[in-house]
């Protein structure tokens, strides 16, 4: 089996050329490929529109941060401190992920036979001084992260509205959406395939032995 | 000037988990089918999705709407050599059952129940909760792995690694089991964040 070219998945999970981690990948090109062009669809845009690509590394950080995912992490404030000004905004995210680290998913469902399984936990905003670094706009845009990150089935059209009003458009939610949403998967598969490389080699599926 | 969201009204709002057919209504505005340039059907993939207020919604950002959808399809269709397909639908459920999305869980559910003919097992996963037996330890182990991965931070280690081998889960399915649980975390967090469940099929 002929390996590919390592991609972002590889870099964040340690998954080095020709493992067993690295052919069983091989064994799902589309799933690969396809993850890899969600990076870059995200991160490289062919337009920025209304949401810069500085603005979406400090979300990409701070999700992963929340999520404790330190190379993942590590690898978008990586791409902030590149940029002009990195250094403070990446330092201004990391004082945010600090303040908003717990554990989930918790939180309210509409009254009804759920509502046993209600429970609660951090309500976060970002803070007076995180506010003043990050400006209206990137700061609305991590409370609305952590929101999803721990407590998704609290989303409501109000939560929306707060990032209408502070300059976001629908465009760019849906953007900013997919981005926390992406990187709730790019961070578990990292998770998922550094735990399986860890383990060891098992029984490789028939086809993947070849 | 300032866009707005919008707060649907109806009747019979969904607040349990159920595998009937539920509906989707978004909180933003759609794009309108005339609005549609190639860029966004090429986002759209597969053309009849044009009828779905999710998908014209997901297409105002076409390149990532593409992405995700290949990323999906081939997740969760692309059975060679590797997981069968009820036990990635059982992947989705659970992830879902976690997150608290009625929505996915009820299609997904359904899915699970059509391909394993163990629709009371998976209803007990809805109306119990993700601790509960399925009957079977296979299913209770991969039930647990996607959990674990699910979990914020995620707790998925090589205890779930073994625990899924001991089932007789090769690499290939468990990598297939982790990439169910994980694409989950995606579609959950988009279903719930930019509209809600509706009683109705009006998905």
């Amino acid at each position: 089996m002929t390996s590919s070219t390592p991609d972002v998945i590889d870099l964040l999970a340690g998954i080095h050329t020709g493992s067993f981690v690295d052919r069983i990948r091989a064994e799902r090109p589309e799933t690969r490929a396809n993850a890899q062009k969600s990076y870059l669809a995200l991160f490289e845009p062919v337009q920025e529109v209304d949401f810069l690509r500085v603005e979406r590394l400090a979300v990409a950080a701070f999700v992963a941060g929340l999520h404790d995912a330190r190379a993942v992490a590590e690898f978008y404030t990586a791409g902030i401190i590149e940029t002009t000004g990195g250094a403070s905004l990446a330092a201004a995210v990391r004082a945010e992920v600090e303040k908003g680290r717990t554990h989930g998913p918790y939180g309210k469902y509409l009254a009804g036979p759920l509502s046993v399984e209600d429970k609660s936990g951090l309500i976060f905003e970002v803070s007076d001084f995180g506010r003043v670094a990050l400006g209206t706009r990137l700061s609305a845009a991590l409370d609305h992260s952590h929101l999803l990150v721990f407590r998704p089935r609290e989303a409501s059209p109000a939560a929306l509205q707060k990032l209408l009003d502070a300059g976001w458009n629908t465009t760019a939610i849906v953007t900013l959406s997919q981005i926390v949403a992406f990187l709730a998967f790019q961070i578990r598969v990292v998770r998922g395939l550094s735990a399986l490389s860890k383990a060891g080699e098992g029984t490789l599926a028939s086809a993947a032995a070849e | 000037m300032t866009e707005t969201a919008i707060h649907p009204e109806f009747e019979n709002r969904p607040t349990a988990f159920t595998q009937a057919e539920i509906g989707w209504t978004p909180w933003l505005a759609p794009l309108a089918e005339a609005e549609l340039t190639d860029r966004h059907w090429a986002g759209l993939v597969d053309p009849s999705r044009a009828r779905s207020a999710y998908f014209m919604l997901l297409a105002r950002d076409p390149e990532i709407l593409e992405a995700r959808t290949k990323t999906d399809k081939d997740i969760f269709y692309n059975t060679t050599a590797g997981l069968p397909r009820a036990d990635r639908e059982l992947t989705a459920t659970a992830a879902s059952r976690v997150n608290g999305c009625i929505f996915c869980a009820s299609v997904h559910s359904r899915f699970a129940s059509h391909y394993s003919k163990r629709t009371s097992d998976v209803q007990r996963l809805l109306d119990q909760g993700t601790h509960t037996d399925l009957g079977s330890r296979r299913w209770n182990a991969i039930v647990e792995a996607s959990v674990a991965l699910t979990a914020t931070p995620s707790a998925f280690d090589e205890e779930e690694v073994t625990r899924l081998r001991s089932e007789g889960l090769n690499d290939l399915e468990i990598a297939d089991t982790i990439h169910g649980a994980a694409f989950f975390n995606w579609a959950n967090r988009l279903m719930l964040s930019l509209g809600e469940p509706t009683p109705a099929a009006a998905f």
